[in-house]
């Protein structure tokens, strides 16, 4: 079966052919008149999308010799990385326009979504390889565009550890290559039935280090906070979303459609991996002052959470409808989070303090988006939560919902302390009426309607999603 | 309908936030009297079309039908009765807020979003909708108590209180789940789950959901030895915020007993109703005695809400104990339980409202820097003796009906228990009795400020309004009770056939 119909790939094309043709346009058009280049941007991410409804309108299908699969799940982690790269486009604007590199701002922002999508979608270990360096590469760029201080040495801290993951991944597809004698996921299947599973399961490890990395799981996380906290939050929020929903999906796929968990028992490593990153970055967020520092620690956690749906992938249908559903929420209220911050100049709690009675929509917003982050209901994160845990129960691991209970409960407390400054009173002497970026400001508050709105109409999104949680 | 009832406060919010807020307050407190006495008038015409049996008004929308999720809103003689309560307490502290000044837009629009959630509660007929009201009621009253409070305290005990309870939602929230994932076809709907009793043998699996349950709703009634966030929650917040939270908030927990845990997991609700009975008996002497113990009137009238709580939970809990008594005294304790959360809200709800007024006075909540009121303010003195008349379970008074009832439908049951929660009375009367000598009688003291003499001047008609409405409501329920247990009644022989099945 050799169908190679490049119709089947619009979206990923549409991200591709606008990243290079806005780097040209780019290089031609004056400083002032950049803002072309994430106009075809964000043309990219609408013709993505149209094109993915349309697309999932169609059955299933592999393509490219089997190497890449068009399903449901492609189609929902496309249509997740393209509205999360409008709504970071969105939340960029005030920082990037009329700088000297705005354009190479989108253009790396486009080729790290094309790079998270071809990552949920690989269905061979070379695609997925590729599909990293695809995701790194050009967000290691993105780390250092500020190119402050910090903001160096937050990029080569990136690229270092990536660089470390890289080795360790492609070490661990070569080495499942061997004991499997395929690299394309079905063929792995059958090969694992005779081969020896001891190496799989080394080379496994290996390969979810890799992906650990882009998700920013412990262990692999260490880079998370430095980077988040060190570059500009149009650029962490990037970093700390897109990258994740590819990385995710992509560990899903690997481990349901290529390792049998006969084979190689991997649902209690995922298992632990998810306890530890939702504990460690819970347990880190809490004596947080800087705010951007607080959210990467509970990106961190999130990603446990998230994780939980991947442990129990193999043993209840609901995971995957949860995974994708709970990436989505988190993508929407990640950004939002990042977006209040980008809204203003103050970097630490203190600088919030009294927001509410300057810019009530943008507290409002913040409140959502941090309960939101909680799982507070009505918002997005708590039908996924709720999908998670229950597909976690279903799928015999009750003990780590209780953890994740234990630890959202804990998480409360920090972002509790980030909300009630916000409400506070401020002495009127000590504070300038502090401005606002107009198209950040938009952005949260688009972000913290979408969370709700994703939250009341989670009926519909499931349906698509096509599965039933629990 | 009902849907109407409930989200009407939500609209009337949404349009208020988008006035300017230098409007006056009295235009928004108005409001929201007036959304009060509306959704009052609806609550009156939905009592009157109530059926003999089973739920009325229902609706019932998809919503996210693959997860089990819908929108199902319905009445019944359980949730009825605490539907009015919300909306009466509400409408009385909105009365009470007439002189408010503090930032009331802010104030009146989160006090109304606060009404249709704590509404909503009481008209869930879906876990998960359930679920959604209590959250979100706790987020509300968390702004509340913040940002009403007074101060840094505030702010601690408005922590605690989310931190507490919300760990609480979240236990409830595994029960929940564990009762979806024990149904087949899995479902959230709570009519479908009692009817199809998934967890009908009892069990590991029924007993950890029913540990669940019982520890997130115990934490919210809130009984021994979760209810220690209780006590600085009320100190801090604001009178009205007080009111509402024990006048409604409350009964979120107790109501999750009759309307989820009871009907729901009948086998091991019977399994373990000895130990809800003395979980409710711990809660009335221990709350009691550490009433008798405060010199501050708020933490004092908080403590007795955990006793009055624990009674509550004697009657239910005496409900499962199917050996030893006969059907119409396990109804008899039902209806007592129900009672007693309506009577517990009006009378509560007076006693915190005075205490705000007391405070707005003398600044304090202490005891000992009063004395002689009863000369100086007659108005108030006289309210707060028939509060606390009522409150300790004097005859003529709701307190009494419900706790008669209780008593006598456990005793059969469980008469150990029930001999020991009837001193629980004689320790409430001990400390009301008490307070009310060091507040009202001797001679007169007054706080004063530093330098001249605070004007210290009896209750305003704002403040006797909604004050005596709640008592004289607390009145007639014990006097002619039969309007009320004529609603409670039906259900609850409905609600104990369920939990001996």
């Amino acid at each position: 079966m050799m169908n190679e119909d490049p119709t089947a790939l619009v979206p990923e094309l549409a991200l591709l052919t606008a990243a290079v043709l806005g780097l040209l346009l780019g290089s031609w058009l004056p400083r002032r008149r950049q803002g072309w280049v994430r106009a075809l941007a964000v043309a990219a991410c609408v013709i993505g999308l149209i094109a993915t409804a349309v697309a999932a309108t169609r059955p299933d299908e592999m393509v490219f010799g089997g190497s890449y699969a068009v399903d449901a799940t492609t189609h929902a982690t496309r249509a997740i990385v393209l509205v999360a790269t409008l709504l970071l486009l969105g939340l960029s604007t005030d920082t990037v326009a009329g700088h000297r590199r705005e354009t190479e701002y989108t253009v790396l922002v486009l080729l790290g979504a094309l790079g998270s999508v071809l990552l949920a979608g690989a269905a061979d270990l070379l695609l997925l390889f590729s599909a990293f360096l695809l995701a790194s590469i050009p967000l290691y760029a993105l780390a250092a565009w500020d190119k402050a201080d910090l903001a160096t040495e937050a990029a080569m801290k990136y690229y270092l550890s990536g660089a470390f993951a890289g080795v360790t991944m492609i070490t661990g597809v070569t080495v499942l290559y061997g004991a499997t004698g395929a690299t394309g996921y079905a063929a792995m299947r059958e090969g694992l039935s005779t081969g020896p599973a001891a190496a799989a399961a080394v080379g496994l490890v290996a390969v979810l280090a890799g992906l650990a990395f882009k998700a920013g799981a412990v262990p692999a996380h260490f880079w998370v906070p430095d980077v988040t906290d060190g570059t500009p939050p149009a650029v962490a929020a990037v970093l700390t979303t897109i990258p994740k929903i590819g990385a995710l999906v992509g560990a899903y796929r690997l481990l349901t459609t290529a390792i049998p968990d006969t084979v190689v028992d991997w649902p209690p490593l995922l298992a632990v991996l998810a306890a530890a990153s939702m504990t460690l970055g819970n347990l880190a967020a809490f004596a947080q002052t800087s705010l951007l520092r607080l959210l990467a620690y509970s990106t961190i956690s999130q990603v446990g959470y998230l994780l939980m749906a991947i442990a129990v992938a193999s043993r209840t249908p609901a995971a995957l409808p949860a995974l994708l559903f709970y990436l989505a929420a988190y993508a929407i209220t990640n950004i939002g989070a990042f977006a209040v911050v980008a809204a203003l100049p103050g970097r630490t709690i203190d600088a919030h303090r009294g927001l509410a009675r300057r810019h009530p929509m943008l507290a409002v917003a913040l409140v959502i988006c941090l309960l939101g982050l909680v799982g507070t209901p009505p918002t997005a994160v708590f039908l996924g939560k709720l999908t998670v845990f229950a597909a976690a129960i279903d799928g015999g691991m009750a003990w780590l919902v209780v953890v994740a209970i234990i630890n959202t409960a804990a998480s409360l407390f920090y972002y509790l302390r980030w909300i009630a400054p916000v409400f506070a009173a401020t002495d009127p002497e000590q504070h300038e009426p502090v401005v606002a970026s107009l198209w950040a400001r938009l952005t949260a508050v688009t972000a913290a309607a979408a969370s709700l709105v994703l939250g009341v109409g989670g009926g519909l999104v499931f349906g698509f999603l096509g599965g039933t949680p629990g | 309908m009902l849907s109407l009832i409930v989200f009407a406060p939500a609209v009337v919010a949404l349009v208020l936030a988008f006035l300017p807020a230098t409007t006056p307050a009295r235009v928004f407190v108005g409001a929201w009297i007036a959304t009060g006495l509306v959704q009052l008038a609806l609550v009156v015409a939905v009592w009157t079309a109530m059926p003999a049996v089973g739920y009325g008004f229902v609706e019932r929308r998809a919503w996210i039908p693959s997860a089990g999720i819908s929108y199902h809103l319905g009445v019944d003689g359980l949730s009825l009765p605490l539907l009015a309560l919300t909306v009466v307490v509400f409408t009385a502290t909105a009365v009470f807020a007439w002189r408010e000044t503090r930032r009331p837009k802010a104030y009146v629009t989160l006090f109304l979003a606060l009404q249709a959630v704590c509404c909503g509660l009481f008209v869930a007929l879906d876990l998960i909708l359930f679920f959604l009201f209590f959250d979100l009621s706790i987020v509300f009253m968390y702004f509340v108590i913040a940002g009403w409070g007074a101060g840094a305290r505030a702010r601690a005990a408005a922590l605690k209180f989310f931190l507490y309870t919300f760990l609480g939602s979240l236990a409830l929230l595994l029960g929940f789940i564990l009762l979806f994932l024990a149904a087949e076809p899995h479902t959230f709907d709570i009519p479908t789950l009692v009817a199809a009793n998934p967890l009908a043998a009892g069990g590991p699996y029924a007993g950890l959901t029913l540990l669940a349950i019982g520890v997130g709703l115990a934490i919210k009634t809130p009984t021994v030895p979760f209810h220690t966030w209780l006590p600085p929650a009320h100190t801090e917040a604001p009178a009205t915020g007080s009111a509402v939270l024990a006048g409604v908030l409350l009964k979120m927990g107790t109501y999750g007993f009759v309307r989820i845990a009871m009907p729901i997991l009948p086998a091991s609700w019977r399994q373990f109703a000895l130990a809800v009975v003395i979980v409710g008996v711990v809660s009335v002497i221990w709350g009691a005695l550490v009433a008798l113990a405060q010199t501050d009137l708020k933490r004092m009238i908080a403590y007795t809400s955990v006793n009055h709580m624990g009674y509550v939970l004697l009657g239910v809990g005496a409900a499962g104990l199917v050996a030893g008594s006969d059907e119409q005294a396990r109804q008899l304790a039902t209806t007592g339980a129900v009672t007693q959360m309506v009577s517990h809200g009006l009378i509560t709800g007076a006693l915190f409202l005075l205490a705000g007024s007391l405070h707005e006075r003398g600044h304090t909540y202490q005891l000992a820097a009063y004395g002689g009121l009863a000369a100086r303010t007659p108005r108030f003195a006289g309210l707060f003796a028939v509060a606390a008349f009522a409150s300790l379970g004097l005859p003529g008074f709701s307190g009494f009906i419900a706790e008669f009832q209780i008593f006598t439908g456990a005793l059969g049951a469980a008469p150990i228990p029930t001999a020991l929660a009837v001193t629980g009375i004689l320790l409430t009367a001990g400390l009301f009795l008490l307070a009310m000598q060091k507040l009202l009688l001797g001679p007169v003291r007054i706080p004063d400020a530093p330098g001249s003499p605070r004007p210290f001047g009896d209750l305003h008609p704002s403040e006797t309004i909604p004050i005596a409405a709640l008592l004289a409501l607390a009145t007639v329920i014990g006097l002619a009770p039969r309007f009320l247990l004529d609603l409670i009644e039906p259900a609850s022989r409905a609600l104990n056939e369920l939990v001996t099945r």
